[in-house]
């Protein structure tokens, strides 16, 4: 079984690295949305240090929507996707897999350039950390709810609009809860609780989406 | 495994609101080869898609030996292997890279020689390290075609094989056809052309 999911798994990091400008365009995205908001509120360190929790993760959040359309849709339009449904393993563990390959391509160099933008923003290290361990937490579950929205928007005009629509006001859960954790520690209390309420909701998703997801594509494959 | 039949029960389908056929009856044993005909529009790629476990019908049920096609053990891919109007390539891969990775996707350990003589009777040599991008439309069908031989499944279904194809690969293919029935595989194909393939074949026409 692993054997087709680790092939899965290989043939979109191979295709990502023949096309970098698609993870390119994501990171590339975030630096500038970030970038932009000292130049729109103004220089001074101490706001921008409250703003940046926020401005951070609505950031993170809006690059990876604008990288969902092209989870499945590159697939569907060349067939591909048919394909897989011929897969003889369970369609929620390869949409998982396609899935988890979306997180490293899209999710991960967002997790990774963090540091460098909250400098920006000014935040201290212990600040800073929090932001990456959030991040790290919270990504995952971005791109799992995504994966849903991805799925049901396969084949419409238009499907990237639709899917912010369907798909943002799900991200607020770990939107608050990640920002909040940054907040906690800028105000020194402890981001425990926000951390683990991330953790459980990654777990959650990460068992019960691949099935959602499945059977969109199912449906609109039908 | 090897002699299970392929039956359909009762099939119809719609689509939209139209009805494409109904009391759809038929039963494919090893060896033999269903024709499938009929004019543009009389949802002969619908039957295609629900056979191969794809689509659902709106009425009746496709049985693979005893098992109804969407539930059989391992997947309806275990037993079928199907080729649609998508050639199903990816363009940044190279044709002995997207024949390897669909292989070893499919549960098996494909080897690269293998691949490399069926590109090479397809009429490819020369071509398997190029991305799949750069090959015309009859080559990329071709990728496909070879793709879907190496699978060695027992039941094929094929939707228009023929397009695009040159008289030589249609050669290939139609013998390639033959020794597939001669090994008690079952073939389901639709095509315009008038297929002229010795064996056991049989014929469905649409609408």
């Amino acid at each position: 079984m692993f054997h087709s999911l680790f092939a899965l798994l290989r043939r979109d990091l191979i295709l990502a690295l023949r096309r970098p400008q698609d993870a390119l365009t994501v990171v590339g995205f975030f630096v500038v949305v970030v970038a932009l908001f000292p130049l729109g509120i103004g220089p001074d360190p101490e706001f921008l240090r409250s703003l940046a929790p926020g401005v951070l993760w609505v950031a993170a959040l809006l690059a990876v929507m604008l990288s969902l359309e092209r989870l499945f849709s590159d697939d569907y339009r060349d067939g591909t996707l048919e394909q897989l449904l011929l897969v003889p393993e369970p369609l929620g563990l390869l949409v998982l897999t396609k899935t988890f390959a979306h997180w490293l391509i899209t999710g991960l160099p967002l997790v990774l350039i963090s540091p460098l933008l909250a400098i920006q923003l000014n935040l201290r290290a212990d600040e800073i950390v929090m932001l990456m361990l959030a991040l790290l937490l919270g990504t995952p579950i971005l791109s799992l709810i995504g994966s849903i929205g991805a799925a049901l928007t396969l084949g419409l005009r238009g499907g990237g609009v639709l899917i912010a629509l369907l798909i943002l006001p799900l991200y607020a859960p770990p939107l608050i809860l990640g920002a909040g954790a940054v907040d906690a520690v800028m105000h020194g209390s402890s981001a425990q609780a926000h951390l683990s309420l991330l953790g459980a909701m990654m777990v959650f998703a990460l068992f019960a989406t691949p099935w959602a997801t499945a059977a969109a594509v199912r449906i609109m494959l039908d | 495994m090897a002699d299970r039949k392929l039956r359909a029960v009762d099939l119809a389908a719609e689509r939209g609101e139209r009805r494409l056929f109904e009391h759809l009856h038929f039963t494919l044993s090893p060896g033999q080869l269903l024709q499938v005909s009929g004019r543009n529009g009389s949802g002969k790629t619908s039957l295609l898609r629900i056979l191969s476990g794809l689509s659902r019908a709106t009425e009746g049920d496709v049985f693979w030996g005893e098992e109804r096609i969407q539930s059989i053990d391992g997947g309806t891919g275990s037993c079928l292997g199907y080729l649609g109007h998508h050639n199903a390539l990816k363009d940044d891969l190279s044709a002995e890279e997207n024949i390897l990775i669909a292989g070893r996707l499919g549960g098996g350990s494909p080897d690269r020689d293998s691949a490399l003589s069926m590109l090479e009777r397809l009429g490819l040599a020369g071509y398997e390290d190029l991305p799949t991008r750069f090959l015309s439309q009859g080559q990329k069908r071709r990728v496909a075609l070879a793709r879907l031989l190496l699978q060695r499944r027992p039941l094929m279904i094929l939707d228009e094989p023929y397009a695009a194809l040159d008289v030589q690969v249609i050669e290939v293919l139609r013998s390639s056809i033959e020794a597939h029935l001669a090994q008690r595989g079952m073939i389901v194909i639709t095509t315009h052309q008038a297929v002229d393939i010795d064996g056991d074949c049989h014929r469905l026409h649409l609408g």
